[in-house]
């Protein structure tokens, strides 16, 4: 039973824009999501390993600081963040290493969809995941280190925040990290350097938040915070064809 | 039609094609061999825009690939020899995925279509990985032909298949419509290019060596160039 | 761009004739010399600085602080020629992005060691976090990265665009990373000690003389810093035309 295939010389009579535009664009981009949530959702292994990674963390910290009540103020928020860091390290990494497995990078290149919708969607997709665990994690936090539950609005907005900024650049290194020898250890190596006006600003805005310090004291953090994120999403979504097209 | 024009492809400072021409005429089967590491598969992805030459151009339909190239990546499939299916998923989940990704519309028939063009309707709801290399094949193929593009790439389609498996593979690809679109395949295996394509072209020292119509050579000068091209160094 | 460019530029030879090399490090050298005497032997002391030690200990300002703004201008010669790579895809500019990677390493190292040697003498703590000292460190960092990200790859096309994005990536940081330092560093004041920021560096007084020895010194290492790019440079290309020929040979 053959089919019939629209001969090639009629198919571009002028090179045919993409159908949708942008709308189209961003349908694509949520395509990517969709696929990746819907393989997550059938092994769970990434969001596992983050969670019991970053659940492992914090049981780490508890032994290694004798945390007292009078100095557990000071150090929780480094507590927090080094947990999300290294989790989200975890997540960030095998992202890519799913997509290289059986060549369906690829694959998403042959689309017909410009290279940096692969780069929104991974990245949203990873945003998503990390979120996940750290859903359940704000509320451990905020048990385990004796906080009011009423900062869980902020602190989630600040961990946003964050997650945006690791992401961001973190879903462009891990698509070069995959790429090398000691794949899981170049990640980390390449970001850590990157992410740090991340890591400060989220740690002072979350001692703000747990010490109850006026927004204004603080502001400048988030301000930071927020270029961050909007600068080096940007910069990774210019830079992504680079690192996928050969 | 597809126009390679003088491509060059160096990898750091490693030369791997040197200036290959090829026109390839619609409704051309050009079947493409030349030993290994001599670029075939580096030219494949180049026409199918995974890859950008060093320098050359490619033209399909007169339109720069390079210029137009999300647009014309809409009329351009690929089968290689990784399947580009996601594993854990199922064949419909893939091949939804990719029916979005390529804008196809009435996209469930056209999935139901396809899979039974390949036989493997009633399998689509298991995940790819329980799936044999043949039928992984199978369904690679299937997704190559969803968007139903005019041009179709093979790279090494038969890789990893036995005997009967890759006669299945040729009697599929026939019922695919192969006669009716574009078509670039590569193989090692001379026999099954000589017997699929209407055209041989040899790819030797990054350009290309040779290139015959079937019907303007016979089977043992064909032969004879392909020894004298492909297993020589 | 055309076959007959990518064939040229993979024969392009160093410079034959006069030897520009030998000349450069000629001179470089001497300048050094001269930059060494004048740090630790022609400068005055500086004023108000209480023991020996710590008068000694200062000069290593000159050579402290010249290390650092060349590291700083090897990262932005390293960026320039990354963007520069990634338009025109040609492998000179690969080139320079390593070379300059490369020494820049070396001279944040210098900051990273010397910082340690001024500060235990005049401040009695081995490391401090100034700022100036930890925006060095991170960079210092970031250009690891980078050759660790370079040596972690094989192919030396995807070796060359990979550093190329990231040498972008980390120019971009430097400059958000220095304000989110200094920032921090004004709320964590058990950490400061007194004279132990920028503006230090005037406490000691900086005279005409001191100021004549920094800029001289400044210039030495600038030449320095060229001289090393020269020869790394022809070594590099030097390096790719032996593996080409390599390759060649054996896969002919």
């Amino acid at each position: 039973m053959t089919e019939q295939v629209k001969p090639l010389s009629n198919t571009a009579t002028a090179a045919p824009a993409a159908p949708g535009g942008l709308t189209g664009y961003f349908r694509k981009v949520l395509a990517i999501v969709r696929k990746d949530v819907a393989a997550e959702i059938r092994t769970k292994e990434m969001i596992s390993a983050m969670l019991v990674f970053s659940l492992l963390i914090i049981l780490i910290f508890n032994f290694a600081f004798d945390l007292r009540a009078e100095n557990i103020n000071t150090v929780a928020p480094g507590v927090l963040w080094v947990s999300i860091a290294f989790a989200g390290m975890l997540g960030l990494s095998r992202s890519f290493i799913l997509e290289l497995d059986r060549g369906v990078l690829d694959g998403l290149l042959l689309t017909p969809v410009d290279r940096s919708a692969i780069y929104f969607g991974k990245m949203i997709g990873n945003v998503l995941f990390i979120s996940v665990v750290e859903i359940i994690l704000l509320p451990v936090f905020v048990i385990l280190f004796n906080q009011p539950a009423n900062i869980l609005p902020m602190l989630a907005g600040v961990v946003l925040l964050g997650t945006i900024g690791f992401a961001g650049v973190g879903t462009l290194f891990s698509a070069m990290a995959v790429h090398t020898r000691a794949r899981e250890v170049m990640l980390p190596i390449m970001l850590f350097p990157v992410v740090v006006p991340v890591m400060l600003s989220a740690v002072r805005l979350t001692a703000g938040i747990l010490d109850q310090v006026p927004f204004e004291d603080v502001r400048h953090w988030g301000v930071l915070l927020v270029a961050f994120d909007a600068i080096f999403v940007a910069a990774s979504f210019m830079l992504f064809e680079y690192v996928v097209e050969e | 039609m597809i126009e390679i024009q003088k491509i060059v492809k160096t990898f750091g400072r490693r030369v791997v094609l040197r200036g290959a021409d090829l026109t390839i005429n619609e409704g051309d089967f050009v079947t493409l061999m030349g030993a290994n590491g001599a670029g075939k598969t580096t030219l494949m992805h180049i026409v199918a825009n995974l890859s950008k030459p060093t320098a050359g151009r490619v033209l399909i339909n007169g339109y720069n690939l390079a210029d137009a190239a999300s647009q014309l990546r809409r009329f351009i499939g690929l089968v290689s020899h990784k399947t580009l299916l996601y594993d854990d998923l199922t064949a419909d989940q893939n091949l939804n995925f990719y029916a979005r990704m390529y804008d196809v519309p009435h996209a469930a028939e056209r999935i139901e279509t396809v899979l039974r063009q390949v036989g493997l309707w009633g399998r689509q709801h298991d995940p790819v990985r329980t799936y044999s290399r043949g039928m992984q094949q199978r369904l690679a193929i299937a997704r190559s032909i969803l968007h139903n593009p005019p041009i179709l790439l093979l790279d090494e389609p038969d890789t990893g298949l036995d005997q009967h498996a890759s006669d299945m593979l040729g009697k599929l690809l026939h019922a695919v419509g192969v006669s009716q679109r574009t078509i670039l395949m590569t193989t090692h295996n001379l026999e099954r290019g000589l017997s699929l394509g209407n055209r041989v072209v040899i790819l030797a020292n990054g350009k290309i060596a040779c290139d015959v119509r079937r019907n303007e050579v016979s089977v043992d000068e064909l032969r004879r160039q392909y020894f004298k091209f492909v297993t020589s160094n | 761009m055309s076959t007959k460019t990518i064939l040229a530029d993979q024969q392009k030879t160093g410079s034959g004739g006069f030897s520009w090399g030998l000349a450069l490090s000629a001179v470089s050298g001497l300048l050094m010399l001269a930059a060494l005497y004048m740090a630790l032997v022609g400068a005055p002391d500086a004023v108000n600085l209480t023991s020996p030690a710590e008068r000694a200990a200062q000069r290593i300002f000159y050579f402290h602080v010249p290390a650092a703004w060349i590291g700083f201008l090897a990262f932005i010669v390293a960026a320039g020629a990354s963007l520069m790579y990634l338009i025109t895809r040609r492998q000179r500019w690969d080139m320079w992005a390593l070379a300059s990677v490369e020494i820049g390493v070396v001279f944040f190292a210098m900051v990273m060691l010397s910082g340690p040697i001024w500060a235990k003498p005049t401040w009695n703590v081995w490391w401090t976090w100034d700022p100036r000292l930890t925006i060095s460190t991170i960079s210092w960092l970031l250009y690891l990265g980078y050759l660790m990200l370079r040596g972690a790859i094989d192919n030396p096309d995807r070796q060359a665009r990979f550093g190329a994005v990231y040498a972008l990536i980390a120019a971009i940081s430097v400059p958000i990373n220095w304000v989110a330092i200094r920032w921090w560093r004004t709320i964590h004041p058990a950490v400061v000690l007194p004279g132990n920021n920028s503006a230090a560096q005037g406490e000691f007084g900086m005279s005409a003389d001191i100021r004549n020895t920094l800029l001289f010194c400044l210039f030495a290492f600038t030449v320095f810093y060229i001289m090393l790019m020269y020869h790394r440079i022809n070594l590099e290309n030097l390096k790719r035309r032996v593996d080409t020929l390599r390759q060649q040979i054996l896969y002919r």
